[in-house]
This record gives C-alpha cells, structure tokens and sequence, in this order.
C-alpha cells in the first residue's frame, strides 16, 4: 500500500475529522427531534395528546383519594391533575417515598390509546434538595393559580 | 480558629498563585528571563497551602464545628465519623475547595518532579496552571467561602442527605475530582507548549504520565460512581445518561483520545496540532462538567447549591479559559508544523479512526447533554433519555471496537492486512458465531447482540498483540494496553448480558411467602425493626435459594433518616460468579402483603470488573513509562558521573 500523496495528508486527516463530527452533530439533531421526551401538564396532554408511541413526561398533582391498588398489590391507578384537566395513570412498581395523595409528581411513560397514562418512573419530591426539574417550576406557577383563585 | 487558619492559607495560596502566574509570564519576555527560578519554588508552596486550607476543612467538619455556616448546612453531630470527614466535600463549597487543592497539589507536583522538557516551555505549563487556578480561587474566595461563619451557632446542625451516607460516597467524589482536576495539567501542558511553540515527542511524552494518571482516576471514579448508583438508588440500573453522569463520561471520552493520540505524538511525531487541541478540550470538558453540575442548572443529587450568581461566576471562568485556550490554538496552529506521514493501513490510522470515533462520541454526549438547556430556554421542557443516547453512541462505539481488533496489530507507518490477517481468523469466527449465537438467545434485542457477539471476539483479539512474544520479555506499556482494551470487552459483555438475560419480578408476598425470579427462589422470611446511628429502618429477611441449593439470607431494608426526615430503600445483593441477585423491600399494601423488586442480572458485576480491569491497565502502562523514566535518569546520571571521573 502506497503512502498517501504526501502534500495532502494533513488536509485529508482534517477532512475526516471535520466531517465526521458534523456528521455526528446532524445525526444528534434529527435523533433529538424524535427521541427527546417532551414536558406534558395535565391541560397539555388533555388539549393535544402526544403520539401513543411516544415516551413523554407528565407532571401534576396526584388527586386527593384517587390512588386505588390493584389485587397484585403493585400496580396502583391514580389521576394526575392541575387546575383545569384530569389524567388517569397506571403505574407498576414500588412508588417513590415521597409519592403521595395531594403532593407533586412527574410520570414517565406513554399515554395510552385509551387515554390513560402508562408510568415506567415516578419521580416524586425527594426533599428540598431534589425535586425534577419540571416540577419545581410547576408547585410555583401552581402556587400562584392558587392564589388567583382564592382572591 | 481552625476555620480562620483555613481561610488564611487559602487567601495565601491564592496570592501565590498570583504570583507564580506573573514571575511566569515576565520570564518569557526577554530581559525578564530572571524570574524563571521563582515559579517551581512558589508553584510547590503553593500547592502545600491549598492542601492546609483543604486539610483545615476537614478538621472542621470532623469536630462538627457549628459556628461554621458550611457544617451547620450539612453536617449533624450523630453523623458517624466517615461522613462527617466526607461530608467536608460532600456540598458545593467543599467540592470547589477540593478542586483548587488538586490544582495546586497536581501543579506543585509538576514543579517538582518535570524537568524533561526546555525549562521555558514549563515555565508557560506552570503559569498557566496558575491562571486557571486563580479562577477557581477567586471563585471560591467571593462567590462560596467554605469557611463562613455563624454570628449566632446553634445547636444542632441540618445532616447530609441520606443517598449520599454512603461508604462510596466518601471515596467516589475525591477520585473523581483528582481525575477531572488532573486533566488541567494536559490543559496546562498544551498552553505551555503552544506558548513556546514547542510542539514535540517530548512534549507528549512529558505529559502522557499526567494525562495516564488522571484518567486512571477518572476510570475508577466513573465505575465506582455507576456501582454506587446502582445498589445504592434501588432502580436497578447501572447507568441513566443523567447530566451529571454524562459530565464526568465527556472528559473521560476526551482523556482516552488524549492518551492514544498521545501515543502517535510520543512514537511518531504525528498528529501535532490535534494533540494540543484535545489537551485543550479534555480540561475543558471538566470545566463544562463542573459548570452542568454546580451551577445549579440542573437539579439531581449531585447538584449541591442553587445559586444563580455561581452558575454565572462559572460561566465566566468558562469563556476566559475555553474561550483563551481557543484563541491562542487557533493563532498559533498554523505554527504548529505538519507531523510525519503515514499510510492508510498503519498503526497511525488505527489511532486516528479511534480518535475521531471518541470525538464524534462525545459530540453526541455533549449535544444530547446540553439540548434540554437550550430548549429550556425557549420555553419547552425536554429530557434526553437512553432511547437518544444508547443507539446514538453504539453507532460510533461499535466500528470503534471493530477498528480495536485489528489496530494494535499493525506497525507503525505502513503495514499491510495480509500480514496480520492469520491472528484475526479466530476473532472473526467467534464474531460471526457470536452474532448467530445472540441472536437466537436474545432475538430483537439490536444492541444486545451486538454487545454480546462483539465482546468474546474482542477479548481474543486484545490478547493477540502479546502473540509470538516472550511474555516475560513484553514491557509494562504493552500489558497496560492489553488489559485496559480487554477489560473493555469484559464491560461490553456484562453490559450486553444485563440488558439481553435480566429477569425483573415485582410482586406483593405475604410474610412467609415465596418467589421465582430467574433460576432463584426467594422466600420472606421477617420483617425486624432496626436502628443506626442516625435512622431506624424495617429490615426484611429474604431467604435466597439458587436451583435448590441450600439458602443464603439479604436483608434489604426501608430506612427512614430524621434529619433530614427522609426515606430510602437500600436494596440488598447478592453475588454469585454468574450474576446478581438485587433485592429492594418496597411498601406493605393495604392486605398486609410487601412489595418485593428482585431481579435477577446475570453477569452484570462483569461491568464494573470490566472498568477495573481498564484502570489496572492504566495503572500498568503508567508504572512502565515511570519506571522507564526513572532509569534514564538513573542512568544519565551515572554516564555523568564517570565523565567527572575520567576528567578528574
């Protein structure tokens, strides 16, 4: 095998690299536009339900006597809802410590063709220190809804 | 006192650092060639005060000291003793202070020991491992004084969060940080060597060992850290593509180039200008890392502090340096001479695929880890999970792997397939087998198989460079090679396995009750309440039987802490040489029965094993170039000593 005309070497090389970083970066952006899962509220979800195929994050409160537990004892049904729209989700598993009837919660899923929510992750408030993203945001503007109405 | 002591040695430590910058920017202008010989002197002092003031914090925190606002925050005087001295850097604070004290320590080191290269071109490394120093110590110094402290103390201090009451925890930050920290050398390194235009196989010699150690460090911390995660979050899962995860994986991507484009520079004389760069851009990884982490962008366990003005004081310090380093590359590239030539098929083009695999990796890390900001910042919540990253990365990873089969057989400059091609017929058979194999055991399953079949065929032929040689004769370089790239197929395998074969069980049992999850059979035998020093917790007895075997006892427990009041689940394992049996107690359901997680993950410790094995190779090959070093000087100095001889 023949070295490579020597001039050219190092432009090649560059080439490779630069070629294939641009790649990988246009490759990440169409991937990103599929796979990244989107931030639902109940009134979201209820308005425009995401593609039944698509994992998608739903964040709300968990209504006050609606967690009800199948025969199995491990697959729990509850609604998650904000001011103006109700989802149910169905969740199997061990719930988060801190999940609970009245308090925030962000489910991780699919929602279903039937329009019930499918939870693989519960991420409930920890503490202080670690609450998810989303719903930080959410208890405050939910905060502020509140006071709004009680005025 | 102790924290005013502290407090002291860091503002000294900080001046010195001024100092050690300006002596070495004035001894590479000419006329001021004399201030040279302060540098190394200061740069060693320099180091000895950040480790004072770092030491100090410790003593702080480990005499729970609450008039100190950092101790109250995160400390409790019925913390066992471990954690209290952990929890000196287990806070935004700390961490930065531990940070400035590897700069300083690694720094010092360098002064101390690296006399290889022209003494200008160390000049320049060192003042420029004090710019970035003094950035970190003005952080620290204004923005997050760990030494504050309470005009009023009181009597009883917050407590550390429960995840991280963890024995890893002591020991996974600071070796992650020595790792991280450490590529601030190559960062320096690079500087130093654009400065002086001093781009050579002498300059990537003289910072291969730095770049080795560091990433033996970050190798152990990033398995260690998926480990933790692992037993200690009770999901199961041994890596979620978190941020914080994805910040300590893009300086580890950026390192590993480093060391094998290194290794072309160091042989060859190659690839010049593309070295420099990645000893710019690994550091620079760790910066961006630290910025995700603690500016308080994002919010996990590992996100200390929510403070807006840091986040921006980081943002800062990122664009002076990533921004500075960029400028002077770009400026001087150009002077960078071009590298020797090589062919196609060569050992050279083997590392220059795997470098370009590694980059083009952590371009998709680096975007998928950052495109939730930026959508965030246009209004829209996303989050980036495993189905972008796992098929996005494996598209890179496995031609890599390929390429890493037949690389380390080939000669430097030119070589030709024909030559080679006997040693790869058994690794190609077992890949085709392979293929076939995984296929009928785990059918669908795209990455898995490709894990499970590429992993055998790796493993023979990372063993196949030692082919035709003495094994006693082959030098310490070479094991560290062979060991750290079959330790990535041992990794890949257990990964594959675990993800083709797990068997999940998630049920409601009676006390008493029993159930199958893979070739297991676990029994609930009790439930005992019981106490540590600062939680209590209902611990389950499970009685685990293998196909029948006699049983063997977990006791995976529901912990509640009281302060702060939380809960956690602390899964129980169990490890047989095929897999693990991971156990988490979850809730009693209304009829009295316990929810039960078992799964059963066969071969899934072969992921850590893997990453140990990768760090023992590091290790391996770093102990080689140092001792090789070590008797070149020996010796140099004894071919000095008789000329003084024979001139006498």
């Amino acid at each position: 095998m023949s070295a490579i005309k020597a001039k050219h070497q190092r432009l090649i090389l560059v080439l490779v690299a630069v070629i294939a970083l641009i790649g990988a970066g246009l490759l990440a952006a169409w991937a990103l536009r599929n796979q990244a899962s989107y931030f639902y509220l109940p009134t979201d979800m209820a308005a425009s339900p995401p593609a039944a195929d698509r994992g998608v994050r739903l964040g709300g409160m968990v209504e006050k006597g609606s967690i009800t537990t199948d025969a199995d004892g491990v697959t729990i049904h509850f609604i998650v809802s904000d001011a103006k729209a109700r989802i149910p989700v169905t969740f199997k598993g061990i719930v988060p410590d801190l999940f609970k009837e009245g308090s925030g919660v962000v489910a991780e899923g699919k929602l279903g063709s039937n329009g019930t929510f499918v939870a693989d992750n519960l991420l409930a408030k920890h503490d202080e220190k670690y609450v998810p993203r989303e719903m930080k945001d959410m208890t405050e503007a939910q905060a502020r809804a509140a006071v709004k109405e009680t005025k | 006192m102790i924290a005013e002591f502290g407090l002291a040695a860091l503002w000294l430590a900080a001046a010195l650092a001024l100092l050690q910058l300006l002596a070495g920017a004035l001894s590479l202008t000419s006329g001021g060639e004399g201030f040279g010989g302060v540098v190394r002197p200061v740069a060693i002092v320099q180091g000895i005060l950040s480790l004072a003031a770092f030491a100090a914090l410790v003593l702080v925190f480990s005499q729970t000291d609450l008039s100190v606002k950092l101790v109250v925050e995160n400390s409790h005087s019925a913390k066992p003793m471990l954690y209290k001295i952990a929890g000196a850097w287990g806070n935004h604070e700390g961490s930065m202070l531990l940070w400035v004290t590897i700069m300083g320590l690694a720094g010092g080191f360098v002064a101390l020991v690296e006399r290889r290269l022209p003494e200008k071109t160390m000049l320049a490394t060192l003042a420029g491992q004090a710019f970035v120093s003094l950035g970190f110590y003005a952080f620290l110094l204004f923005a997050s004084n760990p030494f504050a402290r309470l005009a009023t103390p009181p009597a009883e201090g917050n407590g550390l969060n429960p995840l991280l009451q963890d024995p890893g925890l002591a020991f996974h930050p600071p070796t992650l940080y020595i790792g991280y920290v450490g590529l601030s050398i190559a960062f320096s390194f690079a500087i130093g060597a654009l400065i002086t235009r001093e781009v050579s196989p002498a300059f990537a010699r003289a910072m291969r060992p730095w770049v080795l150690g560091a990433w033996i460090f970050l190798t152990l911390g990033i398995t260690a850290g998926s480990f933790w995660a692992y037993y200690e979050l009770g999901w199961g899962g041994w890596w979620f593509w978190d941020p914080v995860e994805n910040a300590s994986l893009m300086p580890w991507l950026a390192a590993t180039a480093l060391l094998h484009s290194c290794s072309v520079l160091a042989a060859r004389n190659a690839l010049r200008a593309w070295t420099v760069m990645l000893g710019v851009v690994a550091f620079s990884m760790s910066m961006v890392g630290t910025f995700l982490v603690r500016s308080g962008i994002l919010t996990s366990v590992h996100a200390f502090a929510v403070d807006p003005k840091r986040g921006s004081f980081i943002l800062v310090l990122l664009a002076i340096y990533i921004g500075g380093a960029l400028t002077l590359f770009a400026l001087r590239a150009a002077t960078v001479t071009e590298g020797e030539r090589f062919a196609v098929t060569s050992r050279e083009s083997g590392l220059v695929f795997n470098n370009v695999m590694l980059s083009s990796v952590l371009g998709i890390v680096l975007i998928g880890t950052l495109y939730p900001l930026l959508t965030e910042a246009m209004g829209e919540k996303v989050s980036v999970g495993p189905p972008y990253f796992n098929p996005m990365a494996a598209l890179f990873v496995v031609p890599m792997l390929l390429v890493l089969m037949v690389g380390p057989l080939l000669r430097w400059r030119q070589d030709n397939v024909g030559r080679i091609r006997k040693g790869l017929i058994v690794p190609a058979a077992l890949l085709v087998v392979g293929v076939m194999v995984a296929i009928v055991i785990a059918p669908g399953k795209v990455l898995p198989i490709l894990g499970l079949a590429l992993a055998p065929a790796l493993a023979v032929a990372s063993l196949l460079p030692l082919r035709g040689r003495e094994l006693r004769r082959v030098k310490l370089p070479l094991w560290g090679m062979v060991v750290a790239h079959f330790g990535i197929a041992v990794s890949l395998f257990g990964m594959a396995s675990d993800s083709a074969f797990t068997v999940e069980k998630l049920v409601a049992v009676p006390v008493g009750g029993t159930v199958d999850v893979g070739p297991w059979q676990v029994k609930l035998g009790s439930l005992e309440p019981v106490a540590g020093p600062n939680w209590t917790a209902l611990e389950a007895e499970l009685q685990a039987s293998y196909s029948g075997a006699t049983p063997t006892m977990l006791h995976p427990q529901s912990r509640s802490f009281w302060t702060p009041p939380q809960q956690t689940n602390e899964s129980a394992l169990l490890t047989r040489w095929n897999g693990q049996l991971y156990t988490v107690l979850g809730e009693q359901a209304e009829d009295g029965r316990w929810q039960l997680r078992l799964w059963w993950k066969p071969f899934v410790s072969l992921i850590w094993l893997g990453g140990a094995l990768i760090a023992l190779g590091g290790l391996l090959a770093l102990l080689g170039r140092v001792w090789s070093d070590l008797r070149r000087i020996i010796a140099r100095g004894k071919i000095a000593d008789r000329r003084e001889g024979m001139g006498r």
